[in-house]
């Protein structure tokens, strides 16, 4: 269901733990990173691979904010939008975003590249504010910052 | 000023290097615990260290290692909490990802002195690279032989490993964290029993923070004693405080236990962005009363002064507001956070937290009734002491606190007011 890398990644992470259930989070993330968002199959296929049930499986996937159950854009672009972000002008940021995509705050652009999402406190409060695309932090950032980013990503 | 953990900062990440590490004093409190040390004793001198949880709980750490069972039929777990998720701290981050050797030897010491020969750390998503940064570090400790069987001829095991969370405030807390760890949703459980008792697969379970580790190994190499002279009677040690907001030098900084908090922010932190005027400082992460001006001129950063200040040190996450902020607007921004991270495993809470928000919006459109302000107030103590777990009450305690001392930042958002005023609303 997965790669054969992926599927030996997932095998050596339930080593880790003595129950297969402890490796659902991690299995996850594999699942997001081959189909860029966990699908019903993803589901149904960890529910199987770890001795769990299709519904707990869901329940854990819908608990959690950085899994997506919908297709999302290939970069995600996360504002902090948390007080200490705030206070230096995180708003502006997403604001910023919003009209050079044209695309609201949970929405991705027509051809699939950006999602941009509004997120809580991301642990950089002293680098504020914050911007998370995928997993690459961007501290103390300008709106000149964000139009070099995403035109570096077009 | 004497710094303890963050020694190797400014070497910016080439600690992680375990030969770096090791040329500048690293993995030399692990072979002394282990030929020195029975396992009671390393607990007896952290216990002498003064040394307390530096996630936000501020609970003995000695005493929680001492509630674990010797005897144990379920396999014992030490489990770091990398969860740091605080609102205005970010000071794990630098400790993880500029010396992660310093905690993960903190962690072996920790497992030796419990008896556990497994131990977890727990790690935000978002913190990916750090994830990677420790993975390494952990392989390199392997290879040298600090970790997995026998570790340096003792006869002690020891694996570890990194655990990625999700995106949830609440996996903080240390049991929805266990929880999360057992592959569930992040929901707390109830206590006790304790996680020192009955903890992480039924096993006794130490919880603790990754500053609280990564103190461990000097408490080792210069003793208990030493390490709580650098603090205050109560509050041993030094503190790593992640200063942000309306500063001109923000960051994490090391001082002592007891340093004066206007010391931090006009010598560490260069003093208020554009020398305007002080308005408010959270102390310690989102969660804890607000404290302002008058009472940041007095107060010293230790548990008991920040406590006798009417605040909390909690995670040690400092975020400073100046003159310009509108303490209505940064309040109704922190009760954002705890209405999306409520975890909805208890009424007062999932409930609270967004009533709480609907009042908040519609006073932020300078619409509020007559009696809103007195309705929030009202609203946070009906989950203040009645939640399943802590987060009810970090949500309550800021806006109360924010009401009694902005009152006037709320009460111009009542519209009422504001026509006798004579302001329009913008």
């Amino acid at each position: 269901m997965f790669t054969q890398a992926n599927e030996t990644k997932l095998d050596e992470l339930i080593t880790h733990y003595p129950v297969k259930r402890s490796a659902v989070l991690p299995a996850l993330y594999i699942a997001q990173e081959e189909h860029g968002y966990v699908t019903d199959d993803d589901v149904k296929y960890i529910a199987q691979r770890l001795d769990m049930r299709v519904n707990e499986v869901e329940e854990v996937v819908t608990f959690y904010t950085m899994y997506s159950r919908k297709p999302v854009g290939q970069y995600k672009l996360q504002v902090c939008r948390t007080l200490s972000c705030a206070l230096l002008g995180a708003e502006k940021i997403a604001e910023h975003i919003e009209h050079k995509l044209d695309i609201g705050i949970g929405e991705t652009t027509k051809d699939g590249k950006f999602t941009l999402m509004e997120v809580e406190c991301l642990g950089y409060c002293d680098l504020a504010p914050c911007l998370q695309v995928n997993f690459d932090y961007h501290e103390k950032v300008t709106t000149e910052d964000v139009d070099g980013l995403i035109e570096g990503l077009k | 000023m004497t710094k303890v953990l963050t020694n190797r900062f400014h070497l910016k990440g080439r600690a992680c290097d375990i030969d770096v590490y090791k040329e500048t004093g690293g993995y030399q409190a692990l072979p002394k615990a282990l030929k020195e040390f029975q396992p009671d004793q390393v607990i007896e001198e952290v216990k002498k260290s003064a040394l307390r949880g530096r996630g936000g709980a501020g609970f003995p750490t000695g005493m929680k290692w001492g509630f674990v069972p010797k005897e144990s039929k379920r396999p014992k777990y030490v489990v770091c909490n990398a969860d740091e998720s605080e609102p205005g701290t970010g000071k794990d981050r630098d400790l993880m990802r500029y010396d992660p050797h310093q905690m993960i030897e903190g962690m072996i010491i920790a497992g030796y002195a419990l008896g556990s020969n497994t131990s977890y750390i727990y790690i935000r998503g978002e913190y990916w690279y750090i994830k990677e940064i420790l993975e390494k570090a952990i392989a390199q400790a392997y290879e040298r032989g600090y970790l997995g069987k026998n570790i340096l001829g003792s006869g002690f095991d020891h694996d570890m490993y990194v655990h990625p969370g999700a995106g949830a405030y609440i996996c903080g807390e240390e049991t929805a964290l266990l929880e999360s760890l057992e592959g569930k949703r992040g929901h707390p459980r109830l206590k006790p029993p304790f996680p020192a008792v009955v903890g992480l697969y039924g096993g006794p379970t130490v919880v603790n923070n990754v500053e609280t580790l990564a103190v461990v190994p000097h408490i080792i190499m210069n003793g208990g004693e030493w390490y709580k002279a650098l603090g205050t009677e109560k509050s041993g040690g030094t503190k790593l405080f992640t200063v942000s907001g309306h500063v001109n030098n923000p960051g994490n900084f090391e001082v002592p236990m007891g340093y004066p908090l206007m010391s931090l922010i006009n010598n560490e932190c260069g003093g208020i962005t554009g020398g305007r005027k002080l308005k408010a400082v959270i102390p310690g992460g989102s969660s804890v009363p607000i404290l302002n001006a008058e009472e940041c001129e007095k107060v010293n950063m230790d548990y008991e002064s920040v406590a006798a200040a009417g605040s909390m040190l909690g995670s040690g996450g400092v975020i400073v507001m100046d003159e310009t902020a509108d303490i209505f607007e940064s309040t109704m921004n922190i009760t954002h956070f705890y209405k999306h991270e409520s975890c909805g495993w208890c009424t007062p809470c999932r409930e609270g937290t967004r009533w709480l928000y609907k009042v908040f919006e519609r006073m932020k459109r300078y619409e509020g009734r007559p009696g809103d302000v007195e309705l929030l107030y009202d609203l946070a103590d009906k989950i203040l002491g009645k939640s399943f777990c802590a987060l009810g009450d970090a949500a309550a305690m800021p806006v109360q606190s924010a009401i009694k001392k902005f009152r006037e930042d709320f009460e111009r958002r009542i519209k009422h007011n504001l026509v006798q005023i004579g302001k329009a609303a913008d």
